[in-house]
């Protein structure tokens, strides 16, 4: 038995952290290929591999696009799989990351979220899993090393669970994140075992019983198959809380689909992913102090889009600034942005709303960055609107 | 005839159990329906089989209909060896983890998906020593696409994306050695094959699953639409490849060569050619120098073999 076991605090990097909470699900197969900022995460899995720690088969694959071919086959043997990825490696398993989910292969995968090249860039930004957006994979973003945690343990619940049979990726920010030393809590090993126990893949392959996978579909078919998989979407909510509510049992640490921060009575609410939420809440509660009605709005669950929670929580809101760590080159603005626009529309809402692509390439966001835009959206309440939909924040121009 | 171990010494011992179950959507006559209807005979225990996007897997798998009585699995074109792997992994894990039963693993692609867009999936696989069987049907070019050509495609063939123009007699370059690939992996066992001599494939084929480690069978496997001939030639075309020495029938064993079929006095290369339309202008005069390229490397293929078996020595 390792001393860790009855470790309950440790301060880890967030691959690390992603590392402990894989070898504590006591997964079977780990597929992949190293890749900056995520590399550690393999490194430290293939160490516990090594020193019997972790008794799993872990494969090095030739590129991110076998990793994850890799991962759907032993998915479908029936073991409990694990990759991690980001940037080029992400872009370069776009292909498997539909046939994956749409072969319903529970997977998780961390995403250590990079830039993509050209320029080359290891730097934070969410470029690589904007472009997996729409792949049928559930999305969730960490906001902390302890978030990266958590939500790796609640990913392998999720996607296994026999209604849904669908992948996760956990996010989490390259560098802010993958490399931050930060405190956290840690569960016992028992504890998530009796969380995530082994329970066997329901159409695992048997030779008494054999089944086709991935079959050819035609015309008169497909639509189909391709609605039956967003039926199964519109499940995931309902697994997610579940999911949610048992861990807070065990861990009295509570999830939901979204963090939502002084957003109550907020005038202005500002919306973003990932680590940046932090940062935000941190000025958030600065402006509260003196009494400027400021929220913050997080996604926990990208995908499926939690409109229906956004969109409650924006009711009574004048003004919004979303951050947007990617951009649609050519499109409307950023993809989080569309997104909130949809779903305002969709709802008859039409508060102020302006779209801030910020950080690109690990351009750093800072406080200050955070508190002027604060100030911008008091600003656009008093004049009814921002001076433009959309701002290249920090750019130089 | 050199062969290699009997477990099947007539073709009255091969199983009468179809695991490639008729009703399939191949073309009459196709040459890579017969390898695998031969190659899931030679099966020894629960088998899984992975198959590359390609003639037969589109059609053997058109739902609601499968022609597959055994475990089938498709993911995608290049990554075949990579799904393989997975399964072959996962099962081992959980066999030592949780007892799960161990399975055979065969994967299966056509050359575009192992000369070309599988081969870096196929090396990592046989680099890391996975136990699974791999099999290339090689009817040298994407023939569910239409017959373009491939890293199969050999010198002079015509194909829709290497027509015989005015200034260019089909394609230019020579077929990949992908034999000489495999084996450069120093894996246990890797060995060519024709339709045409059903025992040597299926023996073969079982020698391969009775190795703890990967394995690979390249068989080489005429196609009517592509090659041009009428489709009740395609076993008598494969045999002509073996007779003319166009498609030597041997095995790498523990990087060691032999030849199983010894093509002593071989047949004029112009009897293989002449039965087919992707082949027929090589014999105007004006393409000599092409039929002369495509002489030369067979019998240079032929004499390296030769040479390695007398050898012995580890490719």
């Amino acid at each position: 038995m390792s001393k860790l076991e009855y470790v309950r605090k440790m301060a880890l990097m967030g691959d690390e952290a992603v590392a402990y909470a894989v070898k504590q699900a006591d997964v079977d197969v780990i597929a992949a290929y190293p890749i900056t900022p995520q590399t550690i995460i393999v490194e430290r899995l293939s160490k516990y591999v090594a020193d019997g720690e972790l008794n799993a088969s872990f494969i090095q694959a030739e590129s991110e696009h076998s990793a994850l071919s890799i991962c759907i086959g032993s998915a479908l043997a029936g073991a409990r799989t694990f990759t991690s990825t980001a940037s080029q490696g992400l872009a370069l398993m776009h292909e498997v990351l539909y046939i994956a989910s749409s072969m319903r292969a529970p997977i998780v995968m961390a995403i250590a979220n990079r830039a993509l090249n050209s320029p080359l860039n290891i730097h934070c930004d969410h470029s690589d899993i904007m472009g997996a957006r729409d792949t049928g994979w559930i999305h969730l973003f960490a906001n902390n090393v302890q978030q990266a945690y958590d939500l790796t343990l609640m990913a392998f619940k999720i996607s296994e669970d026999p209604d849904l049979l669908i992948p996760v990726s956990v996010n989490l920010d390259g560098f802010i994140l993958t490399h931050s030393i930060e405190p956290l809590e840690v569960l016992l090993d028992e504890e998530v075992h009796q969380f995530i126990p082994h329970e066997p893949y329901p159409h695992e392959i048997d030779f008494g019983n054999p089944l086709a996978y991935g079959v050819m579909a035609l015309p008169d078919t497909y639509m189909e198959f391709k609605r039956q998989f967003q039926e199964a979407m519109l499940k995931v909510p309902e697994v997610f809380h579940k999911t949610t509510r048992e861990f807070y049992t065990i861990s009295g640490r509570t999830y939901k689909s979204l963090t939502s921060y002084f957003t109550e009575d907020a005038e202005a609410v500002v919306i973003a992913l990932g680590s940046t939420v932090e940062t935000l809440k941190y000025v958030a509660r600065k402006f509260r102090e003196k009494n400027i009605k400021v929220g913050v709005l997080g996604l926990t669950m990208y995908r499926p889009f939690p409109e229906k929670e956004i969109v409650k929580v924006l009711e009574n809101v004048r003004c919004i600034a979303v951050l947007d760590r990617a951009y649609s080159y050519g499109g409307v603005g950023g993809p989080l942005y569309t997104d909130i626009l949809a779903s305002l529309y969709k709802n008859g809402m039409k508060p102020i709303v302006a779209d801030f692509v910020y950080g690109l390439g690990g351009r750093d966001f800072k406080l200050t960055d955070s508190e002027e835009i604060f100030r911008k959206m008091m600003k656009a309440i008093e004049c009814n609107g921002f001076e433009r939909d959309i701002y290249w924040w920090g750019v130089k121009e | 005839m050199t062969t290699v171990e009997k477990y099947f010494k007539t073709i009255s011992d091969v199983p009468v159990e179809d695991y490639f179950a008729p009703g399939h959507r191949l073309c009459a006559g196709c040459g890579a329906s017969i390898a695998i209807k031969l190659a899931m005979k030679a099966i020894k225990s629960p088998t899984i089989v992975v198959n590359a996007t390609g003639c037969i897997e589109v059609a053997t798998s058109m739902f609601p209909y499968v022609s597959w009585r055994v475990p089938w699995v498709h993911v995608a074109f290049e990554n075949t060896a990579a799904v393989a792997s997975g399964i072959s992994e996962g099962l081992k894990i959980l066999n030592k983890k949780r007892g799960k039963i161990m399975y055979d693993v065969i994967a299966i692609g056509g050359d575009g998906g192992t000369f070309d867009i599988g081969l870096q999936a196929l090396s990592g696989a046989l680099e890391r020593g996975h136990k699974m069987l791999y099999i290339c049907y090689d009817n040298e070019a994407y023939m569910n696409t239409g017959v373009q050509r491939s890293g199969a495609t050999p010198i002079g063939a015509v194909t829709t994306t290497s027509p015989a123009g005015e200034i260019i007699p089909g394609k230019r370059e020579r077929k990949k050695d992908l034999i000489g690939i495999v084996a450069a992996h120093r894996i246990p066992y890797a060995a060519t094959a024709s339709i045409s001599h059903p025992l040597d494939f299926i023996n073969k084929v079982r020698k391969a699953l009775e190795i703890n480690g990967p394995t690979f069978i390249h068989v080489i496997t005429p196609c009517t639409l592509g090659w041009r001939y009428p489709p009740s030639l395609t076993v008598k075309i494969a045999r002509l490849a073996v007779e003319t020495r166009y498609f030597p029938v041997f095995e790498v064993e523990d990087g060691r060569v032999k030849i199983n079929i010894r093509v002593s006095r071989p047949k004029p290369l112009e009897e293989f050619l002449q039965v087919q339309g992707r082949f027929r202008h090589l014999l105007d005069d004006r393409n000599r120098d092409v039929l002369e390229a495509l002489k030369k490397q067979v019998e240079e293929n032929w004499n390296k073999l030769v040479k390695l078996e007398e050898l012995g020595v580890y490719i």
